[in-house]
């Protein structure tokens, strides 16, 4: 099912959680919302999944308005961080409840029931859990019981409020590549909230970043790392150098020396350089615009990680291949390959 | 470990003992004349029978109110969450004093109310009411911290699931706070069983008709009837053991299914 969602306002008091928000997800998409805390990200989900109303704004699942109804008639799956398992009913009754309490009408029978929860347990792969009660499970078991309790009812979309978020770090990873090929088995359209790029990158088909109750970028993980729209969004994906520049007339300064690279039209003023750290190339003193010298060096896996005090006293870090070690002390010259300028 | 024992040998085993040993100074068909007597039969059927009707009453009341305390934010919330804390405060002779004279047939609640045709002071009514006063903060202050604890995202899932309120009040809620709700009941009426004070003034204490079991004790005493007041005494123990011994067994059966985290 496609969700609509058109000017989207929503305000706690004098703070502004939403101010403005337009999205389009498809039928079938993975879809990440990602963004710092306090970016208006599971505002949007709540409102979405119908816990939470907006001051402004339209929400439509499939063309028709989905705010003229309840979560209740949403019929919406909705994962929340911290479970939120029922802990006084074993595995098997959580994952039921959805299914128990339908109207009469439509309610399954009881052998019915039994052969989805097994289903989903299955789905899981925690069938053998059934009997156990939710304090008796590790954490990533227990998401995984709350992922297959909002399945029970086949909900028409999948949300989940930064789901790994409790869990350690392995466990999550271990998650990640998990959601991602349940997502390609069930192919139900889901939105997943959460402030962990690396899970944003890794998990969705498409990203939508958000500050300050905005959305600042859409597009896939591969687009929004290379071709950032914003400043935030340079600064919040991947890890950047940042050095404070001076736009002028087809020109860029940078501590009182002109740069020998061009402003690509960034605006006239004072701006920002964003430059990756791996997009950083290191050569002999005298070979790039900048010049450094080298404070410490570390070097694991594919790369060394430098850190270099620059001419006017700025401390970057850079990412270098291996081969050409560096030592401190060295005096290098830094030549940025690829670039962004962003108004400050 | 030998402190803990000394102490509660001395503080409650021992005077127990005691108990038990000036009733074996009754033989057994003294000791069953005592019990079976028309006077002694009804002070304790109406201690109890009271007792339980109040902790019932104050279980579904507390509640209420504890869950108005914890999830609604009022003007002047702060002061109910304190007035809770008035009759566990209050010297219970002040409350019986207070009781009986807002209850008394010219009293602010007992007159609308006789004109109804109700009569509170000095009746049966009267040592109910007395006891939910006095039982209240036993269930709102064992509930509330549970209440605290229980996370509001539930509600919330039980909401996606499709659940409606009812369903979410009966099968979520309800069930969270069981063994909280049983020993809040378990308090308020071992409380109201033994409660003396505000209950006397507020009795009437006709016998046969508005006197409890802990008043015919003490009326025992003053006529140095001291076996017949142990003999009384001692089935007020052993009941008293008998039902919060059956709701400790309840409590553990309800927390068995939710495993403390």
């Amino acid at each position: 099912m496609s969700i609509e969602v058109r000017n989207l306002i929503k305000r706690f008091g004098s703070f502004t959680a939403l101010d403005g928000v337009d999205l389009k997800v498809e039928n079938g998409e993975l879809l990440a919302l990602l963004g710092p805390s306090g970016s208006g990200k599971t505002t949007l989900l709540r409102i979405i999944a119908g816990l939470d109303w907006p001051d402004e704004g339209e929400v439509a699942f499939n063309g028709e308005d989905a705010l003229a109804r309840g979560a209740r008639e949403r019929n919406v799956g909705f994962v929340f961080q911290h479970y939120a398992l029922f802990r006084h009913m074993t595995v098997f009754e959580n994952v039921a409840f959805g299914l128990r309490v339908q109207p009469r009408a439509v309610r399954k029978n009881e052998a019915g029931i039994r052969a989805r929860v097994k289903e989903l347990l299955d789905l899981v792969q925690l069938d053998w859990l059934a009997d156990h009660y939710p304090n008796q499970l590790s954490g990533g078991q227990r998401q995984r019981i709350a992922l297959a309790r909002a399945l029970a009812i086949e909900p028409r979309i999948l949300l989940l409020d930064e789901p790994f978020g409790a869990l350690d770090a392995k466990v999550r990873k271990e998650l990640r590549k998990w959601l991602r090929s349940l997502h390609r088995e069930i192919n139900l359209t889901s939105i997943f909230v959460t402030h962990d790029q690396e899970e944003a990158l890794e998990v969705a088909n498409r990203l939508v970043v958000m500050d300050k109750g905005r959305i600042e970028q859409i597009g896939s993980p591969g687009d929004i790392y290379d071709n950032p729209a914003s400043a935030f969004v340079h600064g919040f994906i991947g890890e950047s150098i940042v050095l404070p520049v001076e736009v002028a007339e087809g020109s860029v300064r940078f501590g009182g020396s002109l740069l020998n690279i061009a402003p690509d039209g960034a605006a006239c003023g004072a701006s920002k350089l964003f430059v990756r750290r791996h997009e950083m190339a290191v050569g002999p003193s005298g070979s790039g615009v900048f010049e450094g010298t080298v404070h410490h060096v570390r070097s694991f896996g594919p790369v060394q990680r430098a850190e270099v005090a620059l001419a006017g006293g700025e401390v970057i870090e850079i990412d270098a291949p291996r081969g050409k070690e560096l030592h401190a002390g060295d005096t290098v010259g830094l030549q940025p390959r690829r670039y962004r300028i962003f108004a400050a | 470990m030998g402190l803990t024992l000394t102490w509660l040998s001395v503080i409650v085993l021992i005077p127990l003992a005691g108990l038990f040993l000036r009733t074996l100074e009754l033989s057994p068909e003294q000791f069953w004349s005592i019990l079976s007597s028309r006077r002694t039969l009804n002070a304790l059927r109406i201690s109890f029978g009271l007792a339980f009707a109040a902790a019932c009453v104050n279980l579904v009341m507390g509640t209420i109110i504890v869950w108005a305390l914890v999830r609604y934010r009022f003007p002047g919330r702060r002061l109910f969450d304190a007035i809770v804390d008035v009759p566990f405060a209050l010297p219970t002779a002040v409350a019986g004093v207070a009781l009986t004279a807002l209850f008394a047939e010219k009293g602010w609640l007992g007159a609308p109310l006789a004109e109804l045709g109700v009569k509170v002071a000095f009746t049966p009514i009267g040592i109910f009411v007395a006891m939910v006063f006095i039982g209240i903060p036993f269930v709102v202050r064992t509930v509330q911290p549970v209440l605290l604890d229980l996370d509001p995202e539930i509600e919330e899932a039980a909401a996606c699931l499709g659940a409606n309120r009812w369903h979410t009040i009966v099968r979520v809620i309800l069930p969270s706070l069981t063994p909280a709700l049983l020993t809040g009941l378990a308090l308020a009426f071992a409380r109201a069983v033994g409660e003396y004070g505000s209950v006397i003034f507020i009795a009437g204490n006709l016998p046969n008709v508005s006197e409890i079991a802990p008043l015919l004790i003490v009326i025992r005493l003053s006529e140095f009837r001291y076996a017949d007041a142990t003999a009384i005494a001692v089935v007020m123990l052993v009941v008293s053991f008998v039902i919060i011994f059956a709701v400790n067994r309840l409590q553990r059966w309800a927390r068995s299914r939710i495993p403390a985290d």
